[in-house]
């Protein structure tokens, strides 16, 4: 079903599938990028749902969309604009036509725009197109009557067939960017092993679809290929989403480290595909406990840290908000301890399904007392292995809790991930005693490198002790309240997390050596800081970039790198708790700053717009 | 026989206040410890905040003060991780059911293995003395001075109500039948709760005077045994009978009643209905039931997660983080 009439070879594209939250969306898009990954292209997606599981049909609140970028070569982001705009019903043209490039074309179903339909969506006339100003190319397409009239024998009932109205829409768009289908045929059977005669009825839709673009090709000016040269790293790859980058991250540390995995976990968006994964995976040993609730969830994983075995808790803000006693008991026995934060739109229940970089501060400074704790942040869907990974080696190895940031944007879009070869990452050997270490032994001797306690875990002949969350003796482990000794514990357990900085590589710059900006950010917007800082250079503009994976300790480096550049920039989406950090730790930088807190991902063309700005200032 | 002796268990002087309770119990849980003869080792004590939860630091096991009313959640995630481990789990009635009463009624309900001590003394003790969601109706506190216009929970009630399946109840200052009560908790497998009866000479002094020396007790509480009829009083003249959907207290030789009449105490009877009435008689027309009110065997929370995690060893054909990865969809860039 190869296509060759009128075919255009283009380097990348961005489609844009949209719909009632009920419409297979998610689902349409999901198979297009991994059928598009599969051929080697590059994928980077963003699903961009509501919170409400399902708003009344038709509304403007219930629309769900999922973008993909797909290029011959790397892509860093979802794109800012689509070329292709599915649009299933009004609502979703009327929220959804602004991501669509003025050059775009927007695929409507038409069997979706009556009346009703356009009243729901608040429309006032009826010609949506001219009410909302569009100007691109619009394609009408009779999507639900093609799919009622190819499954009209199939014996399903008729909700059912509509149901299959989102691979109608996908066969178009593979159609249209000549998609192998045997790619997506496969992963429907997949996907319905067990129900084959509703594999079959998607299929048949699907084809209707691409046949449907085949048809009728002269109403879209082109068809395209994205065609990826082989000049990408070799190896083999599969398409990860952030949350599951996660959650092998944790499953891959508790092998190397020969441990038990412990989740313990409460259901809060967007952080519990990471409970959902994991407890999948009980044949690798994984213990997943779903507690009753957030503050239950650390607190069994404090107890689990104690009892021996990797322990992790996953949350989002507010979460956090309810684990700070317990992560701050963690803190003081120096128990290891992985905090995952996937952060959300705050404050209070906030945005509980869009991503923003709001919770820096509270990583850092979120609880009471002289509490100091690592923490990293994971820059990309794929980066959540490595940082997850990281978080792990870092919580075992020093004996700390470790809040692991990543965000709702990177937790929920995948990319192409080269499949890790596990042997080649570092070890995990933590600081068990060892029955030489008996005599004259207690609970906070350390090792006097690192500043790292050893570890007695319970049932170790021995080693009986007492730990706890009140203040400690140095040399006894006996309750103290002897004020120097507070002061020097104070001081031992952040000189503890300082001395991290050297098992923590140096911080790299990317882009141009002589650079008249510096951009700087963290986590999980290096995609679109990055092409930013690519598209900048196109231009002929001299940008680098900094982007911070290992927030506390900062890399050994971080002071020499921003003071070397003219101009720094710290892009972020918050009001600026990076930058702040960042000039309480280094004192004498004066730092520029973008702040954009909309619970959506950059835009590139905004920030290669704020960022010449600043250099011409 | 066991090869340890109460003393293997002990660590450090206490510091409770002179003729608290806690002493007393301490001196039971040692040497219950040293009867069933775990060794110290392989013990975990877990507490969370209060005056009682002081309790790991005078142990000679692996012990952890945790934070206020979380500690069933901490021993929960250590049982569950380490099942090796015997675990104890130390709370007081503020810690246990104020704070911390979403995670003793979960522990409860998922009957994970923890020999829960209740420690209740109906009062607030470190921080001086403020009523506490056990003080009666009433009670007058710091925080109370005008008396609480609340009622309070009955241990007892919560466990049941949780689904629990080992109930008992001691006074603290009554060793023989505190550590009876503390080896029938560790023997049990699952959630044992065991309420600890203990009297607090600051601020609540007198609060389980009717049955916290022995001859109150023989006059005012009733000494629980399964299999055995429930007869109590001085002279074992009175006894317990059912009486329509309730309980009665009959005296033995009136009115044609003998010792066949008397109920006969089935601490394993899966119904709750007798336990919870048991659980809940209160003087002066009721004694005051001591000694293991329930105790009924059901699979635990640990033994189902691990043998869960071995079923699904067994029916799933990847085992390493590599087979793992061979389970997704892949493809290759050559």
């Amino acid at each position: 079903m190869s296509n060759t009439d009128n075919k255009q070879k283009v380097d990348q594209i961005v489609v844009r599938f949209s719909g009632d939250s009920g419409d297979g969306m998610q689902l349409a898009g999901t198979i297009f990028s991994t059928i598009s990954a599969t051929v080697g292209n590059d994928i980077c997606t963003f699903p961009d749902y509501p919170a409400d599981i399902r708003a009344p049909q038709g509304v403007l609140t219930g629309v769900s969309g999922f973008q993909v970028h797909i290029g011959a070569d790397k892509v860093l982001t979802p794109g800012d604009q689509c070329d292709i705009l599915i649009a299933m019903n009004p609502a979703a043209l009327k929220t959804q036509h602004k991501y669509c490039k003025p050059t775009g074309a927007i695929i409507i179903d038409t069997d979706s725009f009556t009346e009703k339909d356009l009243q729901k969506a608040e429309f006032k006339t009826d010609d949506p197109i001219a009410e909302l100003g569009i100007t691109c190319e619009v394609v009408p397409c009779p999507i639900t009557s093609l799919c009622q009239e190819t499954l009209k024998e199939s014996g399903l009932d008729n909700k059912s067939i509509v149901r299959c109205k989102n691979m109608v829409a996908l066969g178009l768009v593979c159609w249209i960017y000549d998609r192998d289908m045997t790619l997506a045929e496969n992963m429907l059977r997949a996907k319905f092993a067990k129900k084959p005669e509703i594999a079959d009825a998607n299929i048949k839709a699907l084809r209707a679809g691409y046949d449907m673009g085949h048809n009728t090709h002269t109403s879209i000016a082109h068809t395209y290929s994205v065609e990826s040269d082989s000049d990408k790293k070799k190896g083999r790859y599969m398409d990860i989403n952030g949350n599951k980058a996660t959650a092998y991250g944790l499953i891959a540390a508790a092998e190397k480290a020969g441990m038990r995995l412990f989740l313990g976990s409460y259901p809060i968006t967007p952080a519990t595909d990471i409970l959902h994964e994991l407890a999948k995976h009980k044949s690798l040993g994984v213990i997943t406990m779903q507690a009753e609730d957030e503050i239950a969830g650390c607190a069994s994983a404090v107890g689990a840290a104690y009892a021996g075995a990797l322990a992790c808790t996953s949350t989002s803000g507010p979460g956090v908000c309810l684990k700070s006693e317990a992560i701050n008991l963690a803190v003081i026995t120096e128990l290891p301890l992985v905090i995952m934060n996937v952060q959300r739109g705050g404050p209070s229940t906030g945005l509980p399904t869009k991503s923003e970089q709001t919770d820096l501060l509270q990583a850092l400074y979120g609880r009471n007392g002289e509490s100091p704790i690592p923490v990293i942040a994971a820059t990309s869907p794929t980066n959540c292995f490595d940082a997850a990974y990281s978080a792990c080696k870092i919580a075992l190895e020093h004996m700390t809790p470790v809040i692991l940031l990543t965000d709702a944007f990177i937790a929920n879009g995948s990319a192409a991930w080269r499949l890790p070869n596990i042997e080649e990452y570092p070890t995990i050997v933590p600081p068990y005693v060892t029955p030489e270490m008996q005599e004259g032994w207690s609970p906070y001797k350390r090792n006097p490198e690192n500043d790292v306690r050893y570890w007695a875990v319970p049932g170790t002949p021995g080693f009986t002790h007492r730990i706890g969350g009140l203040e400690k003796s140095a040399a006894t482990g006996a309750i103290s309240n002897d004020p120097a000794n507070h002061h020097s514990m104070v001081e031992t357990r952040a000189r503890k997390v300082e001395k991290i900085a050297f098992d923590i590589p140096e911080q790299k710059v990317e882009g141009c050596e002589d650079a008249d900006l510096l951009i700087v950010g963290f986590g999980g917007t290096y995609g679109h800081l990055c092409e930013a800082m690519q598209q900048m250079n196109a231009e002929g503009k001299k940008v680098a970039l900094a982007q911070f994976q290992y927030i506390n300790p900062l890399p050994r480096n971080t002071a020499e790198i921003l003071r070397k550049y003219k101009k720094v920039v710290v892009a972020e989406q918050n009001m600026g708790q990076f930058a702040g950090y960042l000039q309480t730790k280094i004192s004498d930088i004066k730092l520029h700053r973008y702040n954009e807190v909309k619970g959506q991902p950059f835009t590139v063309a905004t920030l290669v717009e704020e960022f010449t700005k600043i250099m011409e200032e | 026989m066991s090869d340890y002796t109460a003393q293997d268990y002990k660590f450090g002087q206490p510091r409770w206040c002179p003729g608290c309770g806690d002493h007393s119990f301490l001196g039971a849980l040692h040497k219950a410890m040293s009867e069933l003869g775990v060794a110290p080792h392989n013990i975990a004590v877990i507490s969370g905040i209060g005056c009682s939860s002081r309790l790991p630091y005078y142990m000679n096991t692996y012990g952890f003060h945790t934070i206020h009313g979380r500690s069933a959640a901490i021993a929960t995630g250590a049982k569950v991780a380490n099942p090796d481990l015997t675990v104890w789990q130390v709370s007081g009635d503020g810690d246990g059911l104020a704070i911390g009463g979403n995670h003793f009624i979960h522990a409860v309900r998922r009957n994970i293995d923890l020999n829960m001590i209740l420690l209740n003394n109906r009062i607030y003790g470190l921080t001086k003395g403020q009523y506490s969601p056990t003080s009666v109706r009433g009670f007058v506190s710091k925080s109370s001075p005008y008396g609480t216009v609340e009622d309070p929970f009955r241990p007892a009630e919560l466990c049941f109500g949780a689904r629990g399946n080992f109930f008992a109840r001691c006074v603290a200052t009554d060793m023989a039948a505190t550590v009876a009560c503390l080896k029938a908790a560790a023997q049990h497998k699952g959630a044992s709760v065991t309420e600890v009866l203990q009297n607090c000479v600051i601020f609540n002094n007198g609060t389980h005077d009717s049955i916290y020396t022995k001859d109150g007790r023989a006059k005012n509480a009733i000494y629980l045994e399964h299999g055995k009829p429930m007869i109590f009083g001085e002279n074992r003249e009175y006894g317990l009978m059912q009486e329509g959907f309730g309980l009665k207290v009959v005296k033995i030789g009136e009115n044609g009643i003998t010792e066949n009449d008397i109920l006969v105490h089935d601490a394993h009877c899966k119904d709750t209905t007798l336990h919870l009435k048991l659980a809940l008689m209160e003087g002066p027309d009721f004694p005051i039931a001591l000694g293991v009110i329930r105790d009924v065997e059901a699979i635990t929370y640990n033994d189902a997660v691990h043998a869960q995690i071995e079923e699904v060893k067994q029916s799933k054909k990847y085992h390493t983080f590599n087979e793992l990865l061979e389970t997704n969809e892949t493809w290759e860039i050559k």
